[in-house]
């Protein structure tokens, strides 16, 4: 567990814009209409796309529209770590992947980087553009180390590549999110060796096919249930 | 040829991403092709081939995936609709499998969730998504715009069984990967597990009857039916049937997903699609071969070790979701070990006392162990924690946080005494208290 509080200083007021209002209804009408309260937790991650950060307002505000105690709503924005509580870097702010299957690649050399660009974790750089923090497994280990950056990942990183996305942020541009080392996905890099029979993508196994085992009409036949091709 | 498993062989043909993700390009590779049959054939037809096929839950625990789908009522009472629930928050250190499912081969997904719905008379079923995953859903939501388009899925749709299929999303709790806890935050509330039973199939979410799934087990449905039981159930030794999502990580040449037939030896596994261990086979120091809740082996048993849940639960390890991490002889296992307690100690939900206290207890002391601050008598202390932990929690994240512990003592115990021993040389050392050499 860690601690987690409200930010000390608040703003005035919270009102969902004309989109993310949009959004939360269409989130509102996945669930049964008397179980609304499951939308919390989107709502929330609305709220902080919006502002960039979860406000006490905000809590309030989903309290009302989803007609749950604000407690409820606290209580949620404080236990699930991907809600930021403080405000975060307004151009990038970069979590840091940090657990084993990172760490074993090299996550540490990443986390100097970001100490000497951005500052201390959690804190928000002089100029309010940038912050950092370190977060437990991103589930892209195949792809380690890696970060999310404004949510998207950034991948197979090294402290040169790191810095690079760094500047390109810092100077306004927006780096492309994906891997940096050349590779399309979790592929083993320029050695694939599987996944190369062409009969799997020129619509061999769209031909009708007659499914094995089906129950007595039409009598099946005990075929062996080759792969149909 | 590479590995055991053939191309033809392979359910996640699109799993590097290298071919079209969407409708057309997944109906290609044999997506959504009979469909239909398979659903007409009815829920007893699915479960006992499901049954048939050998599939154990790829989640982690190794449920057989038909069984637990025939656990659910056989029949829908009035105002209490059955539900599918998807779990897809694979946030266990070492795991990215579903991420390139999701991604990559949405549709096999979106099939598979039709299908065991069918299976358990659901009319609704829920993806809980991890909240990190953002692209990863979106990509998602669009594969399923176009299923409802198609009239795939969605009432009236062309398979004559009304379903619809929603996408909700988590925001960072590892312990919502637990079905109940899954469950409880998808309600919208804070996600602590709930005491079992009730099951889910009795009064899951919203007090329906629910099962919960791993997107992987969900995602081989639809293959498996289209191309018959005995098919999948062909790979890998008895009771550990199929084909498996590898994701293999850590010091490898290669780092990679790799969807291969049970029970591949480990070293094959290296060596045919991951370039091999850095440094050489020689180089291998240890493994986590099922996710980082399972206790690791060292090097000398795995040169003959075939990838399966009974064999690795017979060196006292798990197969867990076949994310292995790999460590060679430049690893500090202690170190390794002591971020994955930091890992439990962050992610303890906080309702049990044993977890939420132990789990920053053995963090605060593996840290210790990692630097050689410890006492030797403290690795006794540990251990014994461990044991206290184990078991007396609600669900198994108390477990998870212990075994990793348990793991590296019961192989690497030497290690860590003798870097207690390297850190009290030539210092002075009271018992219990820090000393600064003299200058």
């Amino acid at each position: 567990m860690s601690v987690r509080r409200l930010a000390k200083e608040q703003p005035a007021s919270f009102a969902f814009s004309k989109d993310s209002q949009a959004k939360a209804d269409w989130w509102k009408a996945k669930y049964p209409a008397v179980r609304k309260q499951s939308a919390v937790i989107p709502m929330l991650w609305l709220a902080q796309k919006q502002e960039g950060w979860v406000s006490e307002p905000a809590i309030q505000e989903i309290a009302k529209q989803l007609e749950m105690p604000v407690i409820r709503v606290l209580e949620v924005a404080t236990f699930y770590v991907m809600f930021q509580l403080q405000p975060v870097g307004k151009v990038a702010f970069v979590q840091l992947c940090g657990t084993t299957p990172c760490q074993l690649r090299g996550a540490l050399d990443l986390k100097a980087v970001l100490k000497a660009k951005i500052g201390d974790a959690n804190h928000v750089s002089a100029d309010g553009k940038f912050s950092w923090e370190e977060v437990e497994c991103l589930g892209a280990c195949c792809n380690a180390p890696m970060a999310a950056i404004n949510d998207y990942y950034y991948e197979d990183l090294t402290p040169e590549s790191l810095a690079k996305i760094l500047d390109d942020f810092a100077a306004g541009k927006s780096p492309k999110p994906g891997s940096y080392d050349g590779r399309v996905a979790s592929e083993p890099k320029g050695a694939i060796h599987t996944l190369t029979d062409p009969k799997l993508y020129d619509g061999s196994y769209a031909k009708k096919i007659k499914i094995p085992n089906l129950p007595e009409k039409p009598k099946t036949s005990k075929a062996k249930p080759e792969p149909t091709a | 040829m590479v590995g055991i498993l053939e191309d033809k062989d392979r359910i996640f043909a699109n799993l590097y991403g290298l071919h079209d993700w969407g409708l057309e390009g997944a109906k290609k590779r044999g997506c959504w092709n009979g469909t239909k049959d398979i659903l007409d054939a009815g829920r007893d037809w699915i479960i006992d081939n499901m049954k048939n096929s050998g599939l154990r839950g790829r989640g982690g625990a190794g449920f057989g995936t038909g069984l637990k789908w025939s656990f659910m009522p056989k029949e829908v009472k009035e105002g209490r609709p059955h539900y599918l629930v998807v779990n897809a928050d694979e946030s266990e250190p070492g795991t990215c499998k579903d991420r390139e499912i999701m991604r990559h081969d949405p549709h096999l997904l979106i099939e598979g969730c039709l299908i065991a719905s069918r299976a358990m008379l659901a009319n609704a079923c829920y993806i809980y998504i991890r909240g990190e995953y953002v692209f990863e859903r979106e990509r998602l939501e669009a594969a399923i715009k176009q299923a409802y388009e198609a009239k795939l899925i969605g009432k009236n749709n062309v398979h004559g069984w009304d379903f619809d299929l929603y996408v909700h999303h988590g925001a960072g709790a590892y312990i919502c990967g637990e079905e109940t806890a899954l469950l409880e935050s998808l309600e919208g509330k804070k996600g602590q597990p709930r005491l079992k039973p009730p099951f889910p199939a009795g009064a899951g979410l919203y007090g329906m009857p629910t099962t919960v799934n791993n997107v992987e087990s969900i995602a081989v449905a639809g293959t498996i039916l289209r191309r018959g039981a005995a098919w999948f159930a062909g790979f890998g030794r008895p009771n550990n049937a199929g084909t498996k999502l590898f994701c293999v990580s850590g010091h490898v040449n290669l780092p990679c997903n790799v969807e291969e037939a049970m029970s591949i030896p480990f070293r094959q596994l290296m060596e045919d699609h991951c370039g091999g261990i850095r440094g050489g086979w020689g180089n291998l120091k240890a493994v986590i071969p099922g996710g980082s809740s399972v206790p690791m082996i060292p090097a000398e048993q795995c040169e003959d070790l075939p990838m399966d849940f009974d064999a690795l639960r017979n060196l006292r390890s798990g197969l867990g979701t076949a994310a292995v991490i790999v460590m060679d002889k430049s690893t500090d296992l202690v170190r390794a070990i002591a971020r994955l307690s930091y890992f439990y100690k962050h992610e303890s939900c906080g309702q049990c006392t044993p977890c939420r206290e132990g789990t920053g207890w053995m963090w605060r002391v593996m840290e210790r162990m990692a630097t050689g601050e410890a006492d030797p008598k403290e690795i006794d202390t540990l251990l014994d924690v461990t044991t206290q932990v184990e078991g007396h929690t609600i669900c198994a994240l108390g477990d998870a946080a212990a075994w990793p512990i348990q793991g590296l003592f019961r192989h690497f115990r030497h290690e860590v005494e003798e870097r207690i021993a390297s850190y009290r040389s030539g210092r002075l050392h009271v018992q219990g208290a820090k000393l600064i050499a003299a200058e």
